[in-house]
């Protein structure tokens, strides 16, 4: 048997440990913050859309309106209906904000600044946002409520239904790219990025992902008029902020997805002198905060779907459209001999 | 030819896109709501607001118990009692409005034929308590002279109207 050592302890275990959870928390805390923004940002440019003023009470501009909601929900009673299903009714938001959060592992801010730069990143990040039903349905089955229950019916058909296609799009950056290592994808966008030869697949991964956040004009697991607020009804206090925060981080993860796979991640638009003076991170949030203005301006201006139209949207237009994609891109590929070699 | 043209407009998505350019130019335009608390829109001189009784310059109340209000007040908000006083004129001991009753329509100032019950400019009278909103003669009257100056420009200016 191996000798006790507290060195060994302290290098080979401790130390990383730390190290890592510094990394996280570098992460997990600008995260949050960037999640507060939003919901500022949101409110602010909607009101701007509606000529109207927004928060402006709160902090300059009302920049602290949001840290000032997170407070008031924080000090609040959490209220767990008597015919819920305790554990379940509390474990789910737990569930909703920890798969929006580990997500970000594998997301590459720069070169090379990536918490866990795995090679199978792509299907890593499918899987976290797949997993993310979960969260909601048990929310709304946990509730014990019918309109949480319809929400949540809703909410698992429609992120299922918008999963394929996403799927399938992903399929064609990755026939290009050769590789499901994000870092790898951002690389091979050094001359061009995919939005440009990808252009209507880019689109349709933009409208799934709003699908697949229940965002506008998808939103009808929390349709207010039909269903109050669909899986989150019942929820109220720290429990609801865990929902509201995994829901809001789940739409930033969407918008860095879709910056990462089309936009070119950290890489400037042109690989020139005034361009690439400008560090690589500050190009991705950039990216990311278009794309989160797109997320906020569709909400600004179309009306909700109905329920069929919907699964219709998704079933029988994204999907063959995606398909039809996945073909076509291959064609390209080898038909030109640009099928990327395994290396 | 219509069938085309359809076709070409969805898969271009034009009307998504136009109603977009139609929100982000709508994003730059001037904000039609007012800061409320801090700013305030302008009221018209009819404006029907908070009543008040008012009195005359020397200090006598005008109102002479006519009980004229009280009849036209269609929600019946409005409670008068009087009887003559030492010297002789006749002017109300209890005059009591309920404010959760009154609809604000404003008969009550038009049946008026001295101009003492007035409805003023002010809106923002809210109250913690159900009680506070049962008016009698002497808030009436507080409010009367705490608003004459505004509720005398706003009889001025409206009456060629009237």
């Amino acid at each position: 048997m191996a000798e006790f050592s507290w060195t060994l302890l302290w290098f080979d275990y401790l130390w990383p440990l730390i190290i890592l959870l510094l990394l996280v928390l570098a992460i997990v805390v600008p995260l949050l913050v960037a999640v507060a923004m939003f919901t500022w940002f949101e409110r602010k440019v909607m009101a701007a859309m509606h000529l109207r003023m927004g928060p402006n009470v709160v902090g300059p501009f009302g920049l602290l309106q949001a840290f000032a909601d997170g407070l008031k929900l924080f000090v609040k009673e959490t209220i767990v209906p008597s015919g819920a299903n305790k554990v379940v009714f509390i474990i789910a938001p737990m569930i909703t904000f920890t798969l929006a959060l580990v997500a970000w592992a594998v997301i590459p801010f720069d070169e090379g600044v990536v918490l866990s730069n795995i090679n199978v990143g792509v299907l890593y990040l499918f899987a976290v946002s797949s997993l993310g039903v979960y969260g909601i349905v048990m929310s709304g089955w946990a509730s014990n409520s019918r309109y949480a229950f319809l929400g949540a019916m809703r909410s698992a058909a429609q992120m299922v239904s918008y999963e394929v296609s996403i799927g399938f799009i992903l399929v064609t950056v990755l026939l290009i790219v050769g590789s499901l290592n994000l870092s790898d994808i951002v690389e091979a966008q050094r001359n061009v990025w995919f939005v440009i030869p990808l252009f209507p697949m880019a689109v349709i991964f933009f409208i799934s992902a709003l699908a697949e956040t229940n965002r506008h004009p998808f939103d009808l697991p929390e349709a207010e008029a039909e269903l109050v607020a669909g899986y989150q009804v019942e929820y109220s206090s720290m429990t609801f902020a865990l929902l509201f925060l995994g829901e809001n981080a789940n739409i930033i993860l969407m918008s860095a997805m879709t910056a990462v796979l089309f936009l070119g991640g950290w890489l400037p638009p042109i690989d020139i002198a005034p361009f690439n003076w400008i560090p690589g991170w500050i190009w991705f949030f950039g990216k990311i905060l278009i794309l989160l203005y797109f997320f906020v301006w569709v909400r600004a201006t179309f009306p909700r779907y109905r329920y069929d139209q919907l699964m219709r949207l998704g079933w029988k237009v994204f999907l063959p459209l995606s398909l039809f994609g996945v073909a076509l891109t291959a064609g390209v590929l080898v038909a030109f001999d640009l099928v990327p070699q395994a290396g | 030819m219509a069938f085309f043209d359809r076709a070409a407009r969805t898969i271009f998505l034009t009307e998504l896109v136009s109603g977009m350019w139609l929100t982000f130019r709508y994003m730059f335009k001037k904000r039609v709501t007012i800061n409320y608390p801090y700013e305030k829109g302008p009221l018209s001189p009819r404006f029907r607001g908070e009543h008040a009784l008012r009195r005359y310059a020397t200090g006598e109340e005008r109102c002479i118990a006519c009980k004229l209000c009280e009849a036209v007040c269609p929600a019946q908000a409005i409670t008068i009692e009087a009887e003559p006083r030492p010297d002789g004129s006749r002017r109300t001991t209890r005059y009591d409005i309920d404010m959760t009753k009154c609809i604000y329509c404003g008969f009550c100032q038009e049946a008026c034929p001295v101009d003492a019950i007035v409805e003023g400019p002010n809106y923002e009278f809210a109250t913690e308590t159900r009680e506070e909103l049962m008016y009698d003669k002497q808030k009436l009257l507080a409010n009367g002279d705490r608003w004459e100056r505004e509720i005398a420009a706003n009889l001025r200016a409206d009456a060629p109207y009237r």
